[in-house]
C-alpha cells in the first residue's frame, strides 16, 4: 500500500544530491575540521562552503552564522546564552504562548531560575499582536523571542513589525525561524532581527544540524564551552557530514522555494477545502493568509485525534495530531489552548504538513478516506450523541 | 512517540463489541473530562442482578477505544458484584497490555461501568423510574476547568490538570 507522508513538519526524506554531498565525508574525506593537517583542510572547507550556503538562504553574512546540531540547541542557546551574558543589564524576558518547547520549556527553566517572564498572548488565528510587545516591555527586559511561523498551525508572525519595536527600545530580538526557513522567503537585515534559529531538516536536509545565526556585535555566552569550534561559540567535533548536507538543501531550497511553495499552498488548499466539504463541523486552524504553504491544521469536533491517526495510518496516511492522548505529557496542545480553542474540540486535531513531493493523488485519497473515520468515531462519540440531541 | 499497543488492542479498536446507546437503561455511568482527552459513558441493563445488556460511547484514544470495548465484553451476563470487581489490572491484562502512559485509560473503564452500577442501585434504592446519570468526577466547588485532573502518565496518580509535576511519583507533567 502507497504511503502517504503528511508530517514533513516533524521529518522529511534528505534530497539525493544533499545525501551524495554528505557520504564522500563519512569514509574518504573523514577530517575534523580542526585538524591542522591536508584532511582536515579539506573538512574545513566543506564547513566554509556549506556556511555561505546556508547564510545565503537568510541572506546574511557567513560570519556571522554559527552551527549547531539542530533547532533545539539553536534555541536554547539564544535563550540561555543571552540571558547568561545580559542579566546584568536586566533580567526580563518576552516570548509567545505559542512557541516550540524548545522555547517554552527553555524559558521556564530561565524562570525558575529568578529570570521573570511574559508569555505574550496570540489572537484566534495564533498570532501575536505587536502592540502587545510594546506594552510588555519593561526597563529591565533584555530580550524578545517570538517565532517566525508556527509549525502546528503555519501561522507567520509579524516579525517586522515586532523588530521595528524592538530596535527602537534598544532590546534584542530572537526568532526561532525553524518552521519558516527553506519555505518562505527569510532576510534577516529585511526582518531586523538580532537572532535566527533554523535547522536543515526542515527543509529536505539531514538530522543532525542547525544554526544560530546572530547579528555581529551580540555575545550570548556559549551553550558548550570546550574547544575553540565556531571561533569559539560552540565547542564540540562539527557533524560535517550532517553541515555538508544541511547545506546542500539550503542551496536547493532557495533555487526552488516558490516554485515549492505554490504546488504545496495548491495541494492545501484543496486539502483543507475537501475536508471542511465532507466533514461537517471542523475548525479550520491558523491564519487564512499568512501562513505556511504547507501546513493545513483543522480540529474535527466531537472525536480524538490519536484514534483518527490510527485509522489513517491503516489507510496508509501519515499525519500528526496535537491531541493530549498523543502527547507524552497527556496534555493538549498549549498552542490551541493559547489561540482560544476549547479543550474538547483541541482533542480532534489533525496536523497535515505537507512536503514537495505530495500529489493531488495524495490530497485525494485522504479526503477520501477521512470522512468515513470520521462517521464511524462519531457514531460511538458521547460528544457528538450529546451535541446532536440538542 | 510511537504507539505501542498489542494486537488485541488494535483488534479491539478495529472492532469495537458492544458501541451504542440503550434507550431504557437500568443504569448510566460516565467518566472523564475534555481536558484529558477521554470520555466513557456506560449504559446497562440489569436482570436478575446480574448484567444483562452493556454498550458504551467514547470519545478517546485507541486505548480508551479497546478499554471500552474489552471490559463490556468481560462484564456482559456477569453478576453484578462480580463486574463491580473487574479491575483495571485486569482489563489490561485482557488486552494483552497497555502502554505505561495509558494504563489509566483501564482505570477510566473500570470507574464507568461501576458508575453505572451504582446508577442502578441509586435508582432502585430511591425508586426511581429512570436512573440517575452517575458521573465520575473529582469534588470541588470551582469551576471545573480549572480542577479538571488527569493521571500521571508515569505511576498513573491523579493530579490536578495544571500540576508542574507529580505530587506522587515527582516526574515532571509537563513534558511532552
Amino acid at each position: 500500500m502507497k504511503k502517504i507522508y503528511m508530517d514533513h513538519v516533524a521529518a522529511a526524506p534528505v534530497l539525493d544530491e544533499a545525501l551524495n554531498a554528505m557520504l564522500p565525508y563519512f569514509k574518504d574525506n573523514f577530517g575534523n575540521p580542526s585538524s591542522i593537517h591536508s584532511l582536515g583542510e579539506d573538512a574545513e572547507n566543506a564547513l566554509t562552503d556549506s556556511r555561505e550556503k546556508v547564510a545565503a538562504l537568510i541572506g546574511a553574512d557567513p560570519k556571522e552564522l554559527v552551527f549547531t546540531s539542530c533547532g533545539t540547541e539553536s534555541n536554547n542557546y539564544a535563550l540561555k546564552g543571552v540571558a547568561l551574558a545580559y542579566q546584568e543589564k536586566g533580567r526580563h524576558i518576552i516570548t509567545s504562548s505559542v512557541e516550540h518547547f524548545s522555547i517554552m520549556h527553555t524559558v521556564k527553566a530561565l524562570e525558575k531560575q529568578g529570570f521573570p517572564i511574559t508569555y505574550l498572548p496570540v489572537d484566534s488565528t495564533g498570532m501575536v499582536d505587536p502592540a502587545e510587545v510594546a506594552k510588555a516591555i519593561t526597563p529591565s527586559t533584555i530580550l524578545v523571542s517570538v517565532q517566525l511561523a508556527n509549525p502546528e498551525v503555519g501561522t507567520i508572525q509579524p516579525i517586522k513589525e515586532i523588530a521595528g519595536i524592538t530596535k527602537e527600545r534598544g532590546i534584542l530580538f530572537h526568532t526561532d525561524a525553524v518552521a519558516a526557513v527553506g519555505h518562505i522567503p527569510v532576510d534577516v537585515k529585511e526582518l531586523g532581527v538580532d537572532l535566527l534559529s533554523l535547522a536543515g531538516n526542515t527543509f529536505y536536509g539531514p538530522k543532525g544540524a542547525g544554526a544560530l545565526w546572530m547579528r555581529r556585535g551580540v555575545r550570548p555566552a556559549p551553550l558548550l564551552d570546550g574547544g575553540i569550534q565556531e571561533n569559539g561559540r560552540r565547542a564540540g567535533t562539527e557533524n560535517v557530514p550532517a553541515i555538508v548536507g544541511m547545506g546542500v538543501a539550503a542551496q536547493i531550497a532557495a533555487k526552488e522555494m516558490a516554485s515549492r511553495a505554490e504546488k504545496m499552498s495548491k495541494l492545501r488548499d484543496k486539502l483543507i477545502k475537501g475536508i471542511t466539504g465532507n466533514i461537517e463541523e471542523v475548525l479550520v486552524l491558523g491564519h487564512p493568509i499568512q501562513r505556511l504553504p504547507g501546513t493545513a491544521s483543522v480540529a474535527v469536533k466531537y472525536i480524538e485525534g490519536e484514534s483518527v491517526l490510527l485509522f489513517l495510518d491503516m489507510e496508509g496516511v501519515q499525519v500528526a495530531s496535537g491531541s493530549a492522548c498523543i502527547s507524552r505529557s497527556l496534555k493538549v496542545s498549549h498552542v490551541m489552548l493559547a489561540m482560544g480553542v476549547e479543550a474538547a474540540t483541541a482533542q480532534g486535531s489533525l496536523l497535515f504538513s505537507l512536503g514537495k513531493d505530495n500529489t493531488e493523488e495524495d490530497v485525494d485519497r485522504v479526503i477520501e478516506v477521512l470522512p468515513p473515520i470520521i462517521k464511524r468515531l462519531r457514531d460511538m462519540s458521547p460528544l457528538y450523541r450529546k451535541a446532536k440531541k440538542g | 512517540m510511537a504507539m505501542k499497543y498489542s494486537e488485541t488492542v488494535m483488534e479491539h479498536f478495529r472492532n469495537p463489541r458492544n458501541v451504542g446507546e440503550i434507550p431504557d437503561a437500568d443504569g448510566i455511568g460516565e467518566v472523564g473530562n475534555p481536558q484529558c482527552g477521554d470520555i466513557m459513558t456506560f449504559y446497562i441493563k440489569v436482570k436478575d442482578d446480574k448484567l444483562d445488556d452493556v454498550k458504551f460511547q467514547t470519545f478517546g484514544c485507541g486505548a480508551a477505544i479497546a478499554v471500552s470495548s474489552m471490559i463490556s465484553e468481560m462484564a456482559k451476563g456477569k453478576p453484578l458484584d462480580d463486574a463491580v470487581a473487574i479491575s483495571n489490572k485486569a482489563v489490561a491484562e485482557a488486552l494483552g497490555g497497555l502502554p505505561t502512559n495509558k494504563m489509566h485509560c483501564s482505570n477510566l473503564g473500570a470507574d464507568a461501568l461501576r458508575a453505572a452500577i451504582q446508577s442502578y442501585r441509586d435508582k432502585v434504592a430511591a425508586n426511581l423510574a429512570e436512573p440517575p446519570r452517575v458521573k465520575v468526577e473529582p469534588e470541588t466547588d470551582h469551576d471545573h476547568e480549572a480542577e479538571a485532573v488527569c493521571h500521571c502518565p508515569y505511576c498513573d496518580l491523579e493530579n490536578p490538570s495544571d500540576a508542574p509535576y507529580c505530587t506522587s511519583c515527582g516526574k515532571p507533567l509537563d513534558t511532552h
